[in-house]
């Protein structure tokens, strides 16, 4: 087989020209990986639609008797408020004009003013508020993935460590716990019975935010708590996951037979277990994203950190129709972005892709 | 049956812990037919009472004893888990078998739509949905539109028994012998699947459980319906931790942690029942 190797592979190259055969299957692959793509954000954008125009209650209606709440106003001055804010919120004319009109916004990054912090634009709101989110989620999902493939990747080879066994045990603890219950515990020990760490916003408030030495520092000690109870919880579920993956590429025989001609321990476990276990692990990191943007929600919003989590959650409470919309769709594209770069990096893993 | 359950608890330490914990918490939800106090009913004893041996759990700063008021909170929230896995578990039967059998384009269309509901991230979805309904949002209607959005993973699942099922020779034979797809989803593939369904079911409810925990700890439910995140909304609204009022939100945490780890451990124990592999490992010959 291996000296059929060689010509094989030429006679392919020669007759899909200067494109190699690995070029175009990889090519093939980020064709598909892009439609699925605009598909995810077409029915997610499509499900925010539905939502807000198949519901029996009015938005504009509700921002008015907001408004009205507060004391006397001219039934004047409210009909010339229903008809801007019917205007503005896109509600006026046909349901294939409203829909037209929907994505127009939504392609255009417009959403209007923010009704709870008029008149700043709620595209503005989320700019400031998407870097927060963006940083804490890329850095506690990149720490809790691979800690949690390594530690699994050495207690699936190593079974009979003991340290490892507890690991798992508590890894199999912690995992299911929903994100919220983890923070509060978290915010219960480290707020109230061993107060250490700041407990509430992104940096501290006397700072200007700047990038100077003590404004990092701030920011990174304001990100431990929220960091640790995603960092958690990820940990946990990556860890079992890479142990069931490697504890099955042990028992493969390319792994007996390895071991038996002597390579080197380390070099079996990474080149050869590691290696083919790591995959699944990635598609299974492309799958949870959305998962773990729901944590960071919740996790921001019990820590109070200026995140987009926090502004989704506040702008309800302020009944901001346009903030959460906004919100809504800027998550959905943000996590489907995600999801797509995890889909490209794939081949770079598993280079059967290219071939296929 | 009463042999599977058997060899489960003789030779799985996890399938013991976690049927331990579950007892636990149906218990404690069926106690909630005993309850000396209606769920809604506030101020009938003592607000803000330590634990002690008339209010077990201590009670509210509502005025509503603990222990009974967890009952009520845990019986809902199975029963919302539940529901959501009931129906969510029809779905993902349809899509899942359909899309393994007939394969072709029907699969790829199912496929890609089933691969964007497993990536959007669905608690920016509730929210607005909350939104939008606010107080007509009752439980019933959460389930509902849980349950539609929660099926994805599992269909996958699903899929890929029916994809090895399908190239059986009973699948060819029942074809032959003239039974319609319907047929012989249902009476030739559906019983295959159904380990499948059994185990996916308890992930599924710690997944509904936890979004739904999530949002009524917001605020963003029914919150008048006692549950495990309304109890813990409330006790946030009175400040129980700031108060002293902690027996308010542990117990609560602590149920919901037991719901969670149970289900969980259950789950894994049948999955390692289903493998073969690991079947064999950690039962030896017996089953």
């Amino acid at each position: 087989m291996a000296s059929l190797g060689r010509p094989v592979v030429s006679v392919r190259t020669l007759r899909s020209g200067v494109l190699g055969a690995p070029m175009i299957g990889y090519l093939a692959y980020v064709g598909r990986r892009l439609a699925q793509f605009v598909l995810v954000v077409f029915i997610g954008i499509n499900l925010a639609y539905v939502i807000t125009h198949a519901s029996p209650i009015d938005p504009v209606e509700q921002s008015i008797s907001a408004v009205t709440s507060y004391g006397n106003t001219a039934p004047e001055a409210i009909e010339q408020m229903r008809t801007s804010l019917r205007e503005l919120y896109g509600l006026g004319g046909s349901p294939v004009a409203q829909y037209l009109v929907f994505w127009k916004r939504i392609l255009g990054v417009d959403f209007g003013p923010s009704m709870s912090a008029f008149p700043t634009p709620v595209s503005t709101l989320i700019g400031r508020a998407l870097p927060w989110t963006a940083g804490l989620l890329v850095v506690s999902t990149i720490v809790a993935w691979g800690l949690g493939s390594l530690l699994g990747g050495l207690a699936g080879y190593y079974r009979n460590s003991r340290g490892l066994k507890l690991m798992g045990v508590i890894a199999m603890g912690l995992h299911p716990i929903p994100y919220y219950i983890l923070a509060l515990v978290l915010l219960i020990v480290f707020g109230f019975i061993w107060p250490v760490l700041p407990i509430s916003g992104g940096s501290a408030m006397n700072l200007p935010q700047t990038l100077t030495f003590d404004f990092v520092i701030s920011v990174l000690q304001h990100a431990i708590l929220p960091a640790l109870s995603l960092i958690l919880i990820g940990v946990g579920s990556w860890f079992l996951g890479m142990r069931a993956l490697v504890s099955n590429v042990v028992t493969e025989d390319y792994v007996v037979y390895a071991e038996l001609a002597g390579v080197r321990p380390w070099r079996v476990l990474s080149s050869y277990v590691m290696r083919n276990a790591l995959p699944p692990q990635l598609t299974g990191l492309a799958i949870s994203l959305g998962g773990i943007f729901n944590g960071a929600v919740i996790t921001e919003k019990v820590f109070g950190y200026p995140g987009v989590g926090s502004l989704l959650v506040d702008a309800v409470y302020a009944g901001d129709y346009g903030l959460v919309l906004g919100v809504t769709t800027v998550s959905i594209l943000g996590v489907s972005i995600g999801v797509l770069v995890i889909d490209l990096l794939y081949p770079l893993l598993d280079p059967r892709i290219k071939v296929s | 049956m009463a042999a599977i359950l058997r060899d489960l608890l003789r030779y799985n330490a996890e399938f013991r812990i976690g049927a331990a914990l579950i007892s636990v918490v149906l218990l404690l939800s069926v106690l909630a037919s005993f309850s000396p106090y209606p769920p809604q009913d506030v101020y009938v004893v003592p607000p803000d009472v330590p634990p002690s041996l008339t209010y077990w759990f201590g009670t509210t700063s509502r005025g509503q004893d603990v222990f009974w008021q967890l009952t009520f909170a845990i019986r809902n929230t199975l029963l919302f888990g539940c529901t959501v896995a009931l129906i969510s578990r029809l779905l993902a039967l349809v899509v899942g078998l359909v899309s393994g059998y007939k394969g072709g384009w029907i699969d790829r269309v199912l496929m890609s739509v089933n691969d964007t509901f497993i990536v959007i991230p669905l608690l920016p979805i509730l929210v607005l949905f909350y939104f939008v309904m606010r107080d007509r949002m009752s439980w019933l209607l959460l389930a509902l539109i849980m349950a539609c959005l929660g099926w994805a993973y599992d269909a996958r699942l699903i899929r890929a028994v029916a994809m090895s099922l399908k190239a059986r020779e009973f699948t060819q034979s029942s074809l032959f012998s003239g039974m319609s797809t319907r047929e012989i989803l249902v009476q030739e593939h559906l019983p295959y699947v159904m380990p499948i369904v059994f185990s996916t079911t308890m992930n599924n409810m710690v997944w509904s459980i936890g979004l739904e925990v999530t949002l009524a700890v917001l605020g963003f439910t029914d919150i008048n319906t006692p549950t495990i995140g309304g109890m813990i909304y409330w006790a946030n609204q009175h400040t129980a931790m700031v108060a002293g009022v902690w027996w308010w939100i542990a117990f609560p945490t602590i149920a919901v942690i037991m719901t969670f780890i149970g289900l969980f451990l259950l789950a894994v124990s049948m999955n390692d029942y289903i493998d073969p592999r690991s079947r064999l490992r950690s039962f030896g010959e017996v089953s």
